[in-house]
């Protein structure tokens, strides 16, 4: 196994690379199911990152995707600030609110979290909504820039990079190897030395990090930002179940999990406009009912079978 | 194991067998013109597009496959619609209309339901050339909107005309010494109320009026009770509410329960539908909302009487007139031009005048100046009672009670 430390990475950046060329062969309608792979492959992923290992699921990915939207919709058609300020702003601002979320919730074991991270997005949608009513006023939130559906994939790709190299750091690093022993047993942990709320919340952070700053990328496309859109209870349970077909115990596990959801999402879609969710709920119970480890958890086995 | 193994590629080729088929139907048929339409069955909006756009678009596609499809220089062709679900979401719009575009290879779209879904697509559409005649889509980013999207119409008018329309029509009653100028304000916390409210404010108050009562309430709020009882202990002596479908409905049903006593009621978004007055019957009555129609004339009575036989609904008393418009405009822009050219149909729709069942519509940048902007539940029809270049205003009664 030794040989290969470095095989895995390598073999990484040369699908990265690969990638970055989708927009030159592929059309619209192509482009557009690559942005919302991009998307969701950066949600799922850096999601994986901390529930994956602490086995804490988080329901929060619409909040965070939402600050990053919506900041950047006020931010633009209110203020007249620049789109890349708030590609560094409203991470940051998400940052700072995961890491508040984080110290006043990750006591919570268990549902309890489940259950405040799913009411966060609707909470947070709420405040600004009333901050904006009350304090600020608007005038419609637009999103007008120049941005091509290949410049947001490009951008979106780039965030993908870096949250693969941070997951990848983190896997060697004395911080991820502390979130797995959370993740085994906290009691242990705790006993063991490690300030167990520290390390959740750091990595919780990058989470909230993450969310925001694909919620501002994505937001152009929109151009025009409604609150209860960008702030969806719809794309936090997409993003777990995402996470959870791939496999949220490896790093590249959600990656084989949102491609061919995504794809079989469309192909649904096109066959049957007028009975979606059905055909979506039967494709649920089939994939919980022959892979229930994930895609991850089938390619390893095959590979093991193989290697033998 | 190997039964597992023998499912999964049943399940795959099942699947590559659907898109298959899906692909190969959209291959045939070369004597008819195809067109898409991406609008909300599910989700948010879907309530209101199941009333104003899909009835409309279904309306008019048998009525001009009942005369024997459009009329081209190389013969007549009928319309073949291909229709999407966006599911409310502005990421399953924009992959529908692409798909419409490069895979189906539609020869016209329909306009969205919504301003957000219209604005998200705006890019799409100019990208590709069709002409996009949007209707359910308000804003006062218009003159910016078109000059960025050359195939970009809008039909429905201006956020700030909205506002002025209730304004004009209390200043008038103010003036007549029906209402005094005690106005209670509320607005659902969410983009257009806000957008209304933040508008409303200051064009109030240079007309005069106080603003007794300003209140927000967040989107989905169940119980509206509140709300309403601050507006009654504030003495107004009109009731504006800058709010959407659901609580449209909620807030009539307190101001029956609270027996709100003002003359001038007015909230936006859905009270023009007829399932409004169905579900208060005469207690409505003298209510304003956004939007209204002259019924009276004999194109408006035709389509609703046309409407209701071949779709089975009736027509809102707004929007959905305007929703027909804007398919009388793009029907006569094919037949102008005789061909399925994208450019020269738009070309067409900027340069001529069209004759509706609203009349005669005329884009100037791209904008059609003629719309209604206020109407009145006037026993059991919701008249227009204030325009931006329509005729056909009634004059606006007093509310006397709820019953």
């Amino acid at each position: 196994m030794s040989e290969m430390k470095w095989g895995w990475p390598v073999i990484g950046a040369a699908l990265f690379l690969l990638s970055a060329f989708i927009p030159l062969i592929a059309d619209g309608y192509w482009m557009s199911i690559a942005v919302t792979i991009a998307m969701y492959t950066a949600l799922a992923t850096s999601w994986a990152l901390f529930s994956g290992p602490t086995h804490y699921i988080s329901l929060a990915s619409g909040a965070f995707f939402g600050i990053g939207g919506y900041l950047v919709a006020t931010a633009m058609s209110d203020y007249d600030l620049s789109f890349w300020l708030m590609l560094v702003v409203a991470p940051l601002v998400s940052a700072l609110v995961a890491a508040l979320i984080g110290f006043a919730t990750l006591r919570l074991s268990g549902v309890y979290f489940v259950i405040f991270t799913l009411g966060l997005a609707e909470m947070i949608r709420n405040l600004v909504s009333w901050v904006q009513n009350n304090f600020l006023g608007s005038r419609g939130l637009y999103v007008l820039t120049d941005f091509t559906e290949a410049h947001i994939y490009w951008m979106l790709l780039v965030v993908c990079l870096v949250i693969f190299v941070f997951g990848w750091w983190l896997s060697r690093s004395r911080l991820g190897f502390a979130l797995k022993i959370i993740g085994n047993d906290e009691e242990v942990a705790k006993h063991v030395g490690i300030n167990t709320a520290l390390a959740k919340v750091l990595v919780f952070t990058t989470t909230g990090f993450f969310g925001a700053l694909v919620g501002v990328i994505i937001a152009p496309r929109y151009s025009y930002i409604e609150p209860n859109q960008v702030f969806s209870p719809e794309l936090s349970f997409m993003v777990v179940i995402m996470a959870l077909l791939g496999g949220a115990h490896r790093l590249w596990g959600p990656l084989v999990g949102v491609i061919p959801f995504a794809l079989v999402w469309e192909t649904i879609t096109i066959a049957f406009p007028n009975s979606t969710t059905f055909f979506l709920g039967l494709a649920f119970l089939f994939i919980v009912y022959f892979i229930p480890h994930g895609f991850a958890g089938l390619i390893e086995k095959h590979w093991l079978r193989l290697r033998s | 194991m190997i039964r597992r193994n023998v499912l999964k590629v049943l399940a795959s080729t099942s699947i590559a067998a659907v898109t298959g088929l899906t692909m190969t139907f959209g291959a045939f048929a070369a004597d008819t013109i195809k067109i898409g339409a991406v609008a909300p069955k599910t989700g948010p909006l879907a309530g209101g597009a199941v009333i104003t756009q899909w009835p409309n678009v279904e309306l008019w596609v048998k009525q001009v496959n009942a005369r024997g499809g459009l009329k081209l220089k190389d013969g007549q062709k009928m319309i073949e619609l291909i229709e999407y679900d966006d599911k409310t979401n502005p990421a399953e719009h924009i992959k529908a209309v692409q798909r419409l575009a490069t895979q189906d290879k539609v020869d016209f779209i329909i306009a969205p339901y919504g301003t957000g879904f219209n604005v998200a697509a705006a890019p799409i559409y100019a990208k590709y050339g069709y002409p996009q005649i949007a209707v359910s889509a308000i804003s006062d980013k218009i003159e910016e909107l078109t000059e960025r999207y050359p195939t970009l119409f809008f039909t429905l008018g201006t956020t700030t005309s909205f506002v002025e329309g209730v304004r004009d029509i209390l200043v008038k009653m103010k003036d007549e010494g029906k209402i005094g100028n005690k106005i209670a304000m509320v607005n659902v916390a969410d983009a257009f109320g806000i957008e209304l409210a933040d508008a409303a404010r200051p064009i109030f108050k240079d007309a005069g009026f106080e603003l007794v009562y300003d209140k927000s309430y967040p989107l989905g709020t169940p119980d509206l009770s509140p709300v309403m009882k601050g507006a009654k202990a504030s003495n107004p002596d009109a009731f504006v509410a800058w709010s959407y479908p659901p609580d449209t409905f909620a807030l009539a049903e307190q101001a029956i329960i609270e027996n709100l006593d003002v003359k001038a009621y007015y909230s936006a978004v859905a009270t023009c539908f007829p399932a409004f007055a169905g579900k208060f019957g005469s207690k409505i009555n003298g209510v304003l909302g956004a939007g209204g129609v002259d019924p009276t004339t004999e194109k408006m009575m035709s389509y609703r009487a046309e409407h209701e036989k071949l779709t089975g609904k009736v027509p809102d008393y707004w929007a959905s007139a305007n929703t027909y418009v804007s398919l009388q405009i793009l029907e006569q822009a094919i037949e102008g031009v005789g061909s399925t050219d994208k450019a020269a149909v738009t070309e067409f729709i900027k340069s001529n005048t069209f004759d509706t069942i609203m009349g005669d519509i005329k884009f100037e940048n791209q904008f059609s100046n003629k719309f209604w902007t206020v109407g009145q539940w006037q026993d059991g029809v919701f008249k227009g009672v204030s325009s931006i270049n329509v005729d056909g205003a009634v004059p606006v009664v007093e509310k006397s009670g709820w019953n």
